[in-house]
C-alpha cells in the first residue's frame, strides 16, 4: 500500500518517521512535560570525547590551527584604552576536510549512522553543514540526500547557497534545490520514510557532541602555545549547536572561568520564511533570525529535544551588522594572509570590539573560519545585494539597516557589538516551556531543569513562572 | 541558460528538472503572505533515463545517488554560474589602516 505524500499527512507522522531514522528514543529522557535528562540523552550515543577524537582522527577532521591575529590586534590596541587590547586568536576551521567546523557535526553523525548500519544521510540544510555531510558520507561509502532553501519564486538564488549546492554535488549528494518556506521539513521526512536513511539532523547529540573537540582543542593548544587558559571565545550562534558544542568542549577542557560570547548578524526585521525578505538578507546563517528564536525555544526544531541548547552556556549575546563582518574578512585577508568566507567571520566581527575591553594580557579566541568560493565572499555577496535593491555604501555602521542598506565601516573603531540582554531571552524561554506544557503546573524538577537550562537560577524562574 | 545549450538531451546527459512540489493551496498554512501566494518547487540533477527529450517534457532521472525521479526538463549540462562578483569600491580602503606599507598615498579611496 502507498502512503498519502500529502503535506499534512506526512507531516501527521512525523514523530513515528523521526523514530525510525535516528535510533534514538527520545521518550525515555522525558522527566515531565516540561524537563528531560539532557546529560542522559547525550550519553546515550555511548562515545567519550576521546572517542570522538580518535573517529574524527582517522576522518581527517580537527586538529586545525590556532592563529594568532598580531597585526589585527595592533590595531585594536591603537584605538583601545591604556592597557586594553586583548590578544586575538582564530582556530582555523577550513582545515577541515569540507572547509568548515560543521565537518566535525557531520564526521560523528555519519559514523553513527553508517555504525548503525544505514545505507545513507539526509539532512535540510542551506548552509556550510550539507557539504560536510556529504563529504563526511563519501568517507564512509554512504549516500546522501541534501534539501537546501536556495530560491525565491523569481527562482533568483543566493550566491552563498549557490555554492554550496555545488560543493554538495561536488561529494556526490542528490541536492533538491527549493524555493523558500518550512516545507524543506516535509521534503525531509518524505525522504526518509522513502528511503529508510538516517535523518542527520543538525541537533540530535552526535551533532553536537562532534564540536566538544573544537572546544578542547582550543584550549589545550592554547595551553601549549601560551600557557593560559582563554579568557573569552566567542562562537557564531545560529540553531545553537556551535555554542553548545564549544563551551562543552571547553569545560571537558577544564577552562571554566572563560567567558562564553555568543555571536550573531543582526538581521532584525527580515522573516525567515518570507519569499520577499528571502534575497535582501546577505547572510543565510549565524544570523539573529536563526539565533534569537532557537534561543528563546531550542526544542522547536526537527527532533523531538534538541541537544543544541545555547542559553545552557552563554554569559553573553552580541549582534553585528553584515557590513562589520564583511569588513572584518576584508582586514583577515588584507592584514592576516588569511582569506576566508565571510559567514565564517561573524565571531571574528563581533571580537574585534569585544577585544578592546578586555586587558592587553588576556586573549580572546574567535573559533572558526570557513572556506571562500564563488558566491561566498564579500565582492559576490554585495554585488548581488545591490541586485537585490539593498543600498551598500561605506560609513558608520550604526546606519545598517538589516534588508535596505549594509554599511561598511570606514575605520576599526566604528566597529561596535550590541549587547542581546540575556535576561530578556530567558524570560521568553521560561513563558515558551510554560506554554509547551499545555497547562502543566511546574513543580520542583521543573524548575531546577528551567534554571539550569536557562543558565539562571531558581529564584529568576520562580520570579518569572510567577509574572505569567 | 549558455549559448552552448542543448535543445535535445540524449539518455545519460547531465540534466536538471523542475517540479512543483506544493501548489499555494497545498502548503503550510503558518506562512508569511507573499511564500502563501506561489508554489513550492524543486530543482533536482541527474542523468536522463530517456532515449530523446526536449526542453520543457516530462522526463525521468537517475539522482547522483541512483534515485529515480521525474519532473519537467529545464536545462542540459547544467552550469553553476554563481560567481566572484564585481568588485566593490566600498571595500577598497579595508585594511589599508592597519598596514602601513601597503597601498599608495597618490590614490585617496
Amino acid at each position: 500500500m502507498t502512503k498519502d505524500t500529502s503535506y499534512h499527512s506526512v507531516m501527521s507522522r512525523k514523530k513515528e518517521i523521526l523514530k525510525n531514522s535516528f535510533g534514538i528514543d527520545y521518550q525515555r529522557f522525558e522527566v515531565s512535560p516540561i524537563a528531560f535528562d539532557y546529560e542522559g540523552l547525550m550519553r546515550s550515543c555511548g562515545y567519550s570525547l576521546s572517542d570522538v577524537r580518535k573517529i574524527q582522527l582517522e576522518a581527517g577532521v580537527g586538529n586545525t590551527p590556532l592563529v594568532e591575529l598580531k597585526s589585527i590586534t595592533g590595531m585594536v590596541r591603537s584605538i583601545s584604552a591604556p592597557g586594553k587590547g586583548a590578544r586575538i586568536f582564530i582556530k582555523d576551521e577550513k582545515a577541515c576536510p569540507s572547509g568548515s567546523f560543521k565537518d566535525r557535526r557531520a564526521s560523528l553523525s555519519v559514523y553513527h549512522a553508517s555504525k548503525l548500519g544505514y545505507k545513507g544521510v539526509v539532512a535540510a540544510t542551506s548552509g556550510n553543514y550539507g557539504a560536510a555531510v556529504a563529504s563526511q558520507a563519501a568517507k564512509y561509502g554512504l549516500k546522501t540526500i541534501i534539501y537546501q532553501e536556495v530560491y525565491d519564486s523569481r527562482k533568483v538564488g543566493q550566491p552563498e547557497i549557490l555554492e554550496k549546492t555545488r560543493a554538495c554535488e561536488a561529494y556526490g549528494a542528490e541536492v533538491w534545490q527549493l524555493t523558500v518556506g518550512p516545507e524543506l521539513f516535509y521534503m525531509m521526512l518524505l525522504a526518509l520514510e522513502e528511503t529508510g536513511f538516517y535523518s542527520a539532523s543538525l541537533y540530535i547529540p552526535t551533532g553536537v557532541m562532534g564540536i566538544e573537540t573544537l572546544g578542547y582543542e582550543l584550549v589545550t593548544q592554547l595551553m601549549d602555545q601560551e600557557g593560559r587558559f582563554p579568557d573569552m571565545v566567542v562562537i557564531a550562534h545560529a540553531g545553537g549547536g556551535n555554542v553548545t558544542g564549544t563551551a562543552r568542549g571547553l569545560q571537558k577542557a577544564k577552562s571554566y572561568q572563560t567567558s562564553v560570547v555568543g555571536a550573531s548578524v543582526d538581521l532584525r526585521g527580515l522573516h525567515m520564511a518570507s519569499d520577499y525578505d528571502f534575497n535582501r538578507k546577505s547572510f543565510t546563517t549565524a544570523h539573529s533570525g536563526f539565533g534569537i528564536p532557537f534561543l528563546t525555544w531550542p526544542d522547536r526544531t526537527d527532533v523531538p529535544r534538541n541537544a543544541a541548547r545555547g542559553l545552557r552556556y552563554l554569559d553573553r549575546y552580541v549582534l553585528i551588522s553584515q557590513g562589520e563582518v564583511f569588513y572584518a574578512t576584508e582586514l583577515l585577508a588584507k592584514l592576516e594572509g588569511l582569506e576566508r568566507g565571510p559567514a565564517g567571520n561573524t565571531s571574528l566581527a563581533a571580537a574585534i570590539p569585544l577585544a578592546k575591553e578586555l586587558n592587553r594580557d588576556q586573549i580572546i579566541v574567535v573559533q572558526e573560519t570557513e572556506y571562500t568560493a564563488a558566491g561566498k565572499l564579500p565582492s559576490s555577496q554585495l554585488t548581488f545585494a545591490e541586485k537585490n535593491g539593498i543600498e551598500v555604501r561605506r560609513g558608520d555602521p550604526k546606519e545598517n539597516v538589516p534588508g535596505k542598506r549594509i554599511v561598511i565601516p570606514e575605520r576599526i573603531e566604528q566597529m561596535r557589538v550590541e549587547d542581546f540582554p540575556l535576561d530578556k531571552i530567558r524570560q521568553s524561554y521560561i513563558k515558551n516551556a510554560k506554554e509547551a506544557a499545555k497547562g502543566h503546573q511546574p513543580v520542583e524538577g521543573d524548575i531546577l531543569y528551567l534554571a539550569e537550562d536557562s543558565k539562571s537560577s531558581v529564584d529568576f524562574v520562580r520570579e518569572n513562572l510567577d509574572s505569567l | 541558460m549558455g549559448n552552448d545549450q542543448k535543445l535535445d538531451a540524449r539518455r545519460g546527459d547531465l540534466v536538471q528538472i523542475h517540479k512543483i512540489i506544493l501548489t499555494p493551496e497545498q502548503r503550510s498554512q503558518d506562512l508569511p503572505a507573499s511564500t502563501k501566494a506561489v508554489p513550492y518547487e524543486a530543482w533536482i540533477k541527474g542523468f536522463l533515463l530517456e532515449d530523446r527529450a526536449k526542453i520543457g517534457s516530462t522526463v525521468r532521472i537517475e539522482t547522483f545517488i541512483g534515485r529515480e525521479i521525474s519532473g519537467t526538463l529545464v536545462e542540459i549540462n547544467p552550469v553553476y554560474s554563481h560567481n566572484f562578483g564585481k568588485p566593490r569600491p566600498e571595500l577598497f580602503h579595508c585594511g589599508k589602516e592597519g598596514n602601513p606599507n601597503v597601498g599608495t598615498k597618490k590614490v585617496k579611496p
